[in-house]
């Protein structure tokens, strides 16, 4: 069964005026399917204005459809009495690290969202001690969140959503604002609770080398899904998603390039490692024929 | 003509709990018309370095010469540094506040003094060169995409007719196509105004790209100053400060490592390709339907 099910989804915002008139309605997502099964890492990818941001907001309800259905954890989005079922089981993280740590000290910022739902106090900090632990931050458990990198400060985050024992969690550009290794530390830490602790992750992301691990890809584009596949199914289509203002990794890339200009690559390279390996084996071949031809 | 930086040390809240030494004793020139990268990890002093540029900063000891001037004598004119020395800063498009994006333009070069027409003018210039098609000129700039949004803020530092230009991170949070757009801009700007231009770039790619000349810095120090190749030669000093070479440049080593004969010293997607050929070429097996 599907943990997120989403048939013909659509979202419809009014476009105002000074004066709080009606001026238009614009269509931020058009009629979206989704599939997606627990324990998947799922990225999504798109241009800005795409929809995904609008998208990931459905996914706990923070909005809700105007159109369609959309079933997250076997509930329908649409019944208010599953809306906090919903928001519990489904955890997000925004972009701006600062905008989403309010406590002055990691551990209570990390107890917060346990806290609100009446967890009793021992249960709070085992949950703190073992969400802390999962991003790797435990250590950092009595700092203060300000003098921490926007890496550190995205991993609190999420374990701040971790705290709240969630079977899914909702990524909306998390590394955006982080420098490259700030990158690394927080997709390395959404991987390995996705791998170890099952926890379903949906990765929304503007970077496509970040997205050559997921299970599967969703690339958006006003207000649809679009593409659905495979990293190397995706990252297969150089031309058709520079139609979506996307591109693929650098080695896929450079592997495209290469091939369009007469190297005999095989399809779906993703990775530094895999070009280097055919390009290799390619070269040892021909050495070997150059050989014989000499002799 | 050029800027020059003479052992400039910068110390955040001095003789405090809080005292941090932001900038070592740096000393740089940076010449008419260069496109530089400035690269380094978070917190290694590369904005204190930047806001120094234009004197928004004042260093707490040493010496910046721009063109030939002291820009800490007392006559000098440091608001006219500001429009000399333009600065885009990170996610620019915050601070667009006006009514349309015509006007949010014009705000700088009205506040310069200049008459509403010169004004006008300048703003469609400045426009023009940030590339943002005609369409948008009298829409209200929140209603614009991140990346138009961008071009609007670039724009507005444009109209102040800098001679250099800096950019803090100006692709953050941009789709690919929006990144290459704004930095193919920039690149025009380096080009057709002979702008020099300082671009702060968490991405190692964009630099090689783009750039002649790089400086490094770690913890308030420039850690290295040359040209992209010469740079990323050094990659594993690189990693020890947090930072990386082009994922181009790993490849050529990893393959040369392994008996395929590639330069080294490729930085750019380009640059591989051609090497790459090159060295099937003279294994003698290529192009494939030759002999």
């Amino acid at each position: 069964m599907n943990f997120i099910e989403a048939r013909k989804l659509v979202h419809e915002y009014f476009r105002r005026d000074e004066e709080g008139n009606v001026e238009g309605i614009t269509t931020a997502l058009d009629g979206v399917d989704l599939d997606i099964e627990p324990g998947e890492f799922v990225a999504v990818l798109g241009h800005n204005g795409s929809g995904k941001s609008t998208l990931a907001k459905h996914l706990n309800v923070l909005l809700r459809a105007s159109g369609g259905t959309l079933w997250v954890g076997g509930k329908d989005t649409l019944d208010e009495n599953y809306l906090w079922d919903i928001r519990q089981e489904t955890g997000m993280v925004f972009q701006n690290p600062d905008n989403q740590i309010i406590a002055s000290v990691v551990e209570e910022d990390v107890a917060f969202g346990p806290e609100n739902i009446g967890v009793p106090t021992d249960e709070i900090w085992k949950r703190v001690e073992r969400s802390l632990s999962s991003v790797g931050m435990l250590k950092y458990r009595e700092h203060s969140p300000n003098k921490l990198s926007g890496g550190q400060k995205q991993r609190v985050a999420i374990a701040g959503v971790m705290a709240m024992e969630p079977k899914c969690i909702v990524l909306d550009e998390p590394t955006a604002m982080l420098d490259p290794s700030g990158r690394k530390e927080v997709l390395e830490a959404v991987e390995a609770l996705n791998r170890e602790k099952g926890v379903t992750a949906i990765w929304i992301t503007h970077y496509m080398e970040e997205a050559i691990h997921a299970d599967k890809i969703y690339v958006m584009d006003h207000g649809r899904a679009v593409m659905k596949g495979t990293p190397r199914e995706i990252f297969s289509q150089v031309e058709k998603l520079e139609s979506y203002r996307l591109e693929v990794p650098q080695m896929a890339l450079l592997a495209y390039r290469l091939k369009k200009a007469g190297l005999d690559i095989p399809a779906g390279i993703l990775t530094k490692q895999e070009l280097e390996e055919a390009l290799c084996r390619l070269y040892g071949e021909i050495g070997e024929k150059h050989v014989d031809d000499i002799r | 003509m050029s800027m020059i930086l003479d052992k400039v040390n910068y110390i955040y809240s001095p003789q405090t709990a809080y005292e941090k030494h932001a900038l070592k004793n740096i000393s740089l020139k940076i010449e008419d018309g260069e496109f530089i990268g400035l690269i380094g990890h978070t917190g290694s002093g590369k904005s204190t370095l930047i806001q120094h540029l234009n004197g928004l900063l004042q260093a707490t000891s040493g010496g910046i010469y721009y063109n030939g001037r002291d820009i800490y004598e007392e006559d000098y004119n440091r608001k006219e540094l500001r429009g000399k020395v333009g600065l885009v800063f990170q996610y620019p498009e915050h601070q667009l506040f006006e009514s349309t994006v015509f006007a949010d333009v014009c705000f700088g070069p009205k506040n310069l003094g200049l008459s509403r027409k010169d004004a006008e003018l300048r703003a469609f210039s400045a426009l023009r060169s940030a590339g943002l098609s005609e369409e948008y000129w009298y829409q209200p700039p929140f209603q614009l995409s991140g990346g138009q949004k961008r071009r609007v803020a670039i724009a507005g530092v444009l109209a102040m007719k800098p001679e250099m230009l800096i950019l803090d991170e100006p692709t953050a949070g941009l789709d690919p196509k929006g990144r290459d757009e704004i930095l193919g801009q920039v690149k025009a700007m380096h080009q057709e105004l002979g702008m020099t231009i300082l671009l702060v770039s968490h991405s190692m790619e964009d630099v090689a790209n783009y750039v002649g000349r790089i400086l490094v810095m770690d913890q308030g120090s420039i850690l290295m100053d040359g040209a992209p190749k010469e740079i990323f030669k050094r990659y594993r000093e690189l990693e020890a400060v947090g930072l990386a070479a082009p994922q181009a440049t790993y490849l050529m080593h990893g393959l040369k490592e392994k008996g395929v004969p590639v330069d080294t010293g490729a930085t750019t997607l380009e640059e591989a390709k051609e090497s790459i050929l090159q060295a099937f070429i003279e294994a003698g097996k290529f192009p494939p339907h030759t002999s």
